[in-house]
């Protein structure tokens, strides 16, 4: 669709086979006891209660395909996935859940150490309050109940060994524009452990990062700024933008000021990064995340620099961002 | 700070300028002044990558670079990419074609002869006299463009685009022409089908069709043979 869709979900193909296989081989592992024998001894199995709200399986993703058609993916808060791994001992780009807004409750085939970071939610095992950024002991049988943050929106668990779904194209991402990758997460699913682990973290606990007040998201202005009115770039700048209830992973459709165009048309499809700020007629700012178009047709006006993205991805629809150039 | 970067050096051949815009914090795009130099700035990117450089996306007119920031800055990557000479199109040798039997049964047929001015017969064969090249790829996972369509079979996009539009449709769009590698949504005319796999998430890569692959389109009888 190269961006020119009138939702952020348009651009959406149907998933093809290779989703389907997926669900296959979680069926297999729920109805054969042998089916985890060549997984060795990891394979502890996960059972998806509550799936929450599009919670989805997440690793670092598929860098370097962007030529051939294929986006990154990976977690939308990087920095949340790669500490949720280390405090259990992961490599940093173990594949964990990704949970907007929470809500997802897990059963332990066995016993099993996790851990929690990104927005901070309430959490319980077998109804015994739990807490973030800290090495859980789930004992085998028991309940992972993970509820809904007052601030922030995607909540991280990485598993002990990490989760071993199939990978695609070397990542257990979901691409949820590109279909590649598991599905999202249902009930009834079974999620296989794998043995990623590597050694025990230094920490037992990882301090929160406050970040009172609005959002600030630093900007470099380009590359295609020259299709606004000198104002626009001021106005990106100067006034907030509102969080619209029209985002996911693919990015964030934003409200405030229009942003004027000095010219009209549409540009020759070109490469997009996360973090692009892309201007479609309405004026209004598209935010892309984690599951962006690899090309796009409407112009950017500026760029989030690459060490806010984890904040942006942590916005929730009613949330104020204010952008700056820097 | 200056937003934009606008370069006017002439590239070796002469043949015209590369602009080097700042995009974000860890990549330039580069913006070549036609489709045919863009192909030759991402082959010039590709052999010879300035240091620091990662992964190229190459586009319609443009080559994206991503750097890494820790070794490299957009200064110094626009005097590299501006003092890269760009090689001569490579010739397609008839080894690396990738033939794409094609059965011209698309429901969007009749309506790019009537668009064209053309018959049905007279569109197949000016589909299947073209040498095709990928310029580049995007919109779904192995989507490729393909340049070197008859200028008369330039047509528009569907006013509507069809909800789904199944792996293997052949089609054309604008300068474009292009096989849909898995069932997805999708604007394009449809001409035909082939049965031709193109896109493999388990083989390496998952694609044929990389960019500056060359292409031919053959028909193809009822059954599918070429």
């Amino acid at each position: 669709m190269n961006g020119d869709s009138g939702h952020l979900g348009d651009a959406v193909p149907a998933r093809d086979g290779v989703s389907d296989a997926d669900a296959d081989t979680h069926a297999d592992a729920d109805t054969h006891a042998d089916a985890g024998a060549d997984r060795g001894a990891g394979s502890a199995v996960l059972l998806v209660v509550r799936a929450g709200y599009g919670a989805t399986v997440q690793d670092l993703g598929r860098p370097g395909l962007a030529a051939l058609g294929v986006g990154r993916s990976g977690a939308a808060d990087r920095g949340a996935l790669r500490l949720a791994n280390r405090l259990v001992g992961n490599p940093e780009g173990a594949a964990g859940i990704e949970m907007p807004l929470g809500g997802v409750e897990l059963e332990f085939g066995r016993a099993a150490t996790c851990a929690l970071a990104g927005a901070d939610c309430p959490a319980w095992v077998d109804g015994r309050p739990v807490g973030p950024r800290t090495p859980l002991a789930v004992p085998a049988g028991a309940r992972l109940r993970i509820g809904t943050p007052d601030r922030g929106l995607r909540a991280y668990l990485a598993v002990r060994g990490g989760l071993d779904v199939p990978a695609v194209l070397g990542s257990r991402a979901t691409d949820t524009l590109a279909g590649l990758g598991p599905q999202r997460l249902t009930a009834g699913q079974l999620l296989p452990v794998g043995t990623a682990a590597t050694g025990w973290p230094a920490a037992e606990h990882a301090p929160r990062r406050d970040r009172p007040g609005p959002v600030v998201l630093h900007v470099v202005p380009g590359p295609r700024d020259d299709w606004f009115t000198p104002a626009a770039l001021r106005t990106l700048c100067g006034e907030p933008y509102t969080v619209t209830a029209d985002s996911d992973r693919v990015g964030m459709r934003l409200d405030g000021p229009v942003l004027e165009r000095a010219r009209g048309g549409e540009l020759p499809s070109e490469g997009m990064v996360g973090g692009a700020l892309q201007v479609p007629p309405s004026g209004r700012p598209i935010l892309f995340l984690a599951d962006h178009p690899v090309t796009g047709g409407y112009p950017v006006i500026a760029v989030v620099r690459r060490t806010d993205l984890d904040a942006a991805a942590q916005a929730r629809p009613g949330d104020v961002l204010r952008f700056r150039l820097g | 700070m200056t937003a934009r970067v606008a370069t006017g050096v002439a590239t070796a051949d002469g043949t015209g300028a590369v602009r080097v815009l700042r995009c974000g914090s860890d990549a330039v795009l580069v913006e070549a002044e036609d489709a045919e130099q863009a192909q030759r700035l991402h082959a010039a990117l590709r052999d010879a990558p300035p240091a620091g450089t990662g992964e190229l996306v190459p586009a319609a007119r443009t080559v994206l670079v991503r750097y890494d920031p820790s070794a490299t800055d957009w200064q110094r990557l626009r005097a590299a990419v501006t003092a890269l000479p760009l090689h001569e199109a490579p010739p397609a040798s008839a080894a690396e074609t990738v033939l794409v039997p094609v059965r011209y049964d698309g429901p969007d047929l009749a309506e790019v002869a009537r668009l064209t001015g053309l018959t049905e017969r007279q569109v197949v064969e000016r589909h299947t006299a073209g040498h095709y090249r990928v310029a580049f790829c995007g919109f779904a996972p192995g989507f490729a463009y393909l340049t070197g369509l008859d200028p008369r079979l330039r047509v528009p996009r569907r006013a509507e685009p069809r909800t789904r539009v199944p792996a293997g449709a052949v089609a054309v769009a604008d300068e474009y022409t292009g096989v849909y590698p898995r069932t997805s949504p999708g604007g394009w005319q449809l001409l035909g089908t082939t049965d031709l796999p193109l896109w493999d998430a388990s083989a390496d890569p998952p694609t044929r069709l990389g960019p500056g692959t060359a292409v031919r389109f053959v028909e193809a009888g009822p059954g599918g043979e070429a």
